[in-house]
């Protein structure tokens, strides 16, 4: 009968899945540390491929067949396209699974998701950025995305901490960083074993000596492990930032990446979809979130 | 809306009708308790019932769902085979169908989950009346009626079921046995009132929600949340009968000796000691007390922010299913400082 033959739609999920991994290629892999590799992939399909398009600190729902689904930050800026960098950090089952891949295995891929910094109003401010550990995986990202906009930003300022320099993430790029005129970065490491090091040793927050940052027209980035958060909010504060101009990328355990399976839930904010960039000013006011 | 009614000894029949479209699945009782089942006979259904095991999003969102096949070379290919399953829910209270419709906002949106949303679309719902018992508050929870979200919905005046024509579809079944049903009367319109108004004075339980998100801000130290992390035991039973908790945990499986194999996603919970361990072994929610704070903030607090409403509908189920009686109503009560309010 007609009538009951219409409720049966025949299903869309095909069409509109925001669940579908969209299959893409490793071109290259390089060991830019021990266990944290930079991933470069293509999407197979073209369409998709020409059709994508990010912010800087959003991120993928990376897919290793057979191991599952992880939330991997992209490290590329949308300044560079065609091709997507994740930095991944070897931890488990899907990590470990990519490491096995070699290049031109294929992999899932989908997004963007989550906010990603608000770039727009950013523009026209001096831009400072600070990352600890594999924190310069999603503000490298910011990094290009500014660099390359250099003309929309008035003063801006790198700051990366490391255990030492062989577990710098992007060392030989950002040692290059450090000769521009047009910006300051600031690198530095705990220790140096190598006794080659020609940048700062001692602690990330110690930067903030060697650096003149001005905190009513700064918008500061910052990502890192939650000690890095504690030492540098404290840094900032003490500058008199107003809370809503430090911007931070937070890492909740995600299932979805679209804000149904709960798995992110800081408060009442789903990570996936209200962040992974949050003030401080949100980060006060959600019980948990750092 | 269209409004008709259907004489009770006649239900068997329209049930036969629409069977020849549909399967039909009714609460069915086993050892005192309820449970939405697939009817062989109509005699098995129960309509009247307090509450079943499980609520209906066992339907919407099955326990255990397979998103996707991987087949190398065809990469990761939909799963399709059990959307296009065609059936009717026959007797789901107001609060269930509340939740659904809380459910159509949490899995629709920008990002619309396609799963939930062909299964909702292929299954209809005939929603019934109830009489609330002692752990029933929805009421409080302003879901003890309810104006979308069914097909047709049912109440009881006795001798026939008062029928509220929801949607096209509702519509159509109405048609299809449209011998069946009568108009109403003047007389069943003061008949339904006064069920109405019975309805009204049968709570128990009464819960106020109005200022609930400023409670729940200024308590949330309370040491009301250490002494229920206390006697919590985790074991997530609340929210795998709560109709509106929709938290899921995706996992792939493969099949041995290939590189084929699914992503299948699984009901979880937030009680669960893993849910929000993240790299390096930090855990957000380490303590059960902060687990079972982020369940009860989340629902009275959280879906607020997000939605406009408390994802709790007063069900009563997470009350009957806490094997060590965590009471939401006591403890939003509590909370309130109205301890006494209630039973105690
Ligand atoms: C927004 C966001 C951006 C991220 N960006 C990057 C990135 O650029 N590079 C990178 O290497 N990692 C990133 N992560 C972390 C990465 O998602 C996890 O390390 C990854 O999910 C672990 O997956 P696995 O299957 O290999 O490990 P599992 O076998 O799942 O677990 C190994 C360990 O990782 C923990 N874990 C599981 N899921 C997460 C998670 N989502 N976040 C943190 N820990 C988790 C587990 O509790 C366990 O301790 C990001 C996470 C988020 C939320
Ligand atoms: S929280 Fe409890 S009473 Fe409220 S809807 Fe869920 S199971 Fe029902
Ligand atoms: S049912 Fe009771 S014991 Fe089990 S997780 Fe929920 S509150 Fe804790
Ligand atoms: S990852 Fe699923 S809700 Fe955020």
């Amino acid at each position: 009968m007609l009538i009951a033959d219409e409720k049966t739609v025949k299903t869309p999920v095909l069409a509109d899945n925001p669940y579908q991994p969209h299959l893409a290629r490793i071109v290259r892999i390089f060991k830019m540390v021990p266990d944290n590799h930079l991933f470069t992939l293509r999407f197979e399909d073209q369409w998709t491929a020409e059709r994508f398009k990010h912010r800087p600190g959003q991120f993928m729902m990376l897919s290793v067949p057979g191991a599952g689904e992880a939330p991997i930050s992209i490290s590329s800026s949308p300044t560079r396209p065609g091709v997507l960098e994740l930095c991944v950090r070897r931890v488990g089952r899907v990590t470990d699974a990519l490491y096995r891949m070699q290049t031109n295995d294929v992999v899932g891929l989908r997004g963007p998701y989550g906010n990603g910094f608000p770039i727009e109003t950013l523009i026209g401010n001096d831009l400072l950025i600070v990352a600890g550990g594999l924190g310069m995986a999603p503000l490298r990202s910011l990094v290009w995305w500014a660099l390359d906009h250099r003309d929309k930003f008035k003063k801006i300022t790198l700051m990366y901490g490391a255990k030492n320099p062989a577990e710098m993430l992007y060392r030989d790029e950002l040692v290059s960083l450090a000769d521009r005129s047009d910006m300051q970065c600031l690198l530095i490491v705990d220790r140096d074993p190598t006794g080659q090091w020609k940048h700062h040793v001692g602690l990330l927050p110690t930067l903030f000596d060697h650096a003149d940052i001005n905190p009513a027209t700064t918008y500061a980035a910052v990502c890192g492990p939650p000690v890095v958060y504690k030492y540098i909010l404290q840094r900032l504060l003490a500058l008199n930032f107003s809370k809503d101009r430090i911007l931070m990328s937070l890492e909740r355990r995600m299932k979805c990446g679209v804000g149904k399976c709960s798995h992110c839930s800081v408060g009442y904010k789903y990570t996936c979809i209200h962040g992974p960039i949050f003030t401080y000013w949100d980060a006060i006011n959600l019980p948990e979130l750092v | 809306m269209k409004i008709v009614k259907i004489p009770k000894k006649k239900l068997d029949l329209f049930a036969s009708i629409l069977r020849q479209h549909w399967e039909i699945h009714a609460p069915v009782e086993q050892n005192g308790r309820y449970a939405f089942k697939p009817l062989t006979h109509w005699s098995e259904a129960r309509l009247h019932y307090n509450r079943t095991i499980l609520p209906p999003k066992k339907y919407f969102m099955p326990p255990r769902e397979t998103m996707f096949h991987y087949r190398e070379g065809k990469g990761y290919v939909p799963a399709q085979e059990e959307l296009d399953q065609r059936l009717i829910l026959f007797g789901v209270h107001p609060c269930d169908i509340y939740a659904i419709n809380i459910l159509d906002e949490v899995f629709g949106g920008k990002y619309n989950d396609p799963y939930f949303q062909t299964r909702r679309k292929n299954i209809g719902i005939i929603g019934v009346d109830c009489t609330p018992d002692e752990h029933c508050f929805c009421r409080s929870m302003r879901a003890d009626t309810v104006e979308k979200g069914f097909d047709l919905f049912f109440t009881d005046l006795g001798e026939e079921y008062m029928t509220l024509v929801g949607t096209s579809l509702g519509d159509d079944m109405v048609l299809m046995a449209a011998p069946l049903f009568e108009p109403i009367t003047a007389a069943d319109i003061q008949k339904y009132k006064q069920v109405s108004s019975e309805k009204r004075q049968a709570f128990s339980l009464d819960v106020e929600i109005h200022d609930l998100p400023e409670i729940f801000e200024l308590e949330y130290k309370s040491e009301i949340w250490d002494e229920l992390g206390d006697q919590c035991l985790s074991c997530g039973s609340c929210s795998m009968v709560c109709p509106t908790c929709y938290c899921y945990d995706v996992a792939d499986t493969v099949e041995l000796g290939s590189k084929a194999g699914d992503r299948v996603r699984t009901w979880d919970s937030c009680l669960f000691h893993t849910h929000a361990l993240v790299a390096g072994g930090e855990n957000f929610r380490e303590k059960r007390s902060s687990r079972i704070k982020n369940r009860f903030y989340h629902k009275q607090r959280g879906m607020v922010a997000e939605y406009g409403r408390p994802s709790c509908v007063g069900c009563g189920r997470c009350i009957v299913g806490c094997p060590v009686h965590i009471d939401i109503v006591q403890v939003i009560n509590r909370l309130r400082g109205e301890d006494h309010a209630n039973r105690g």
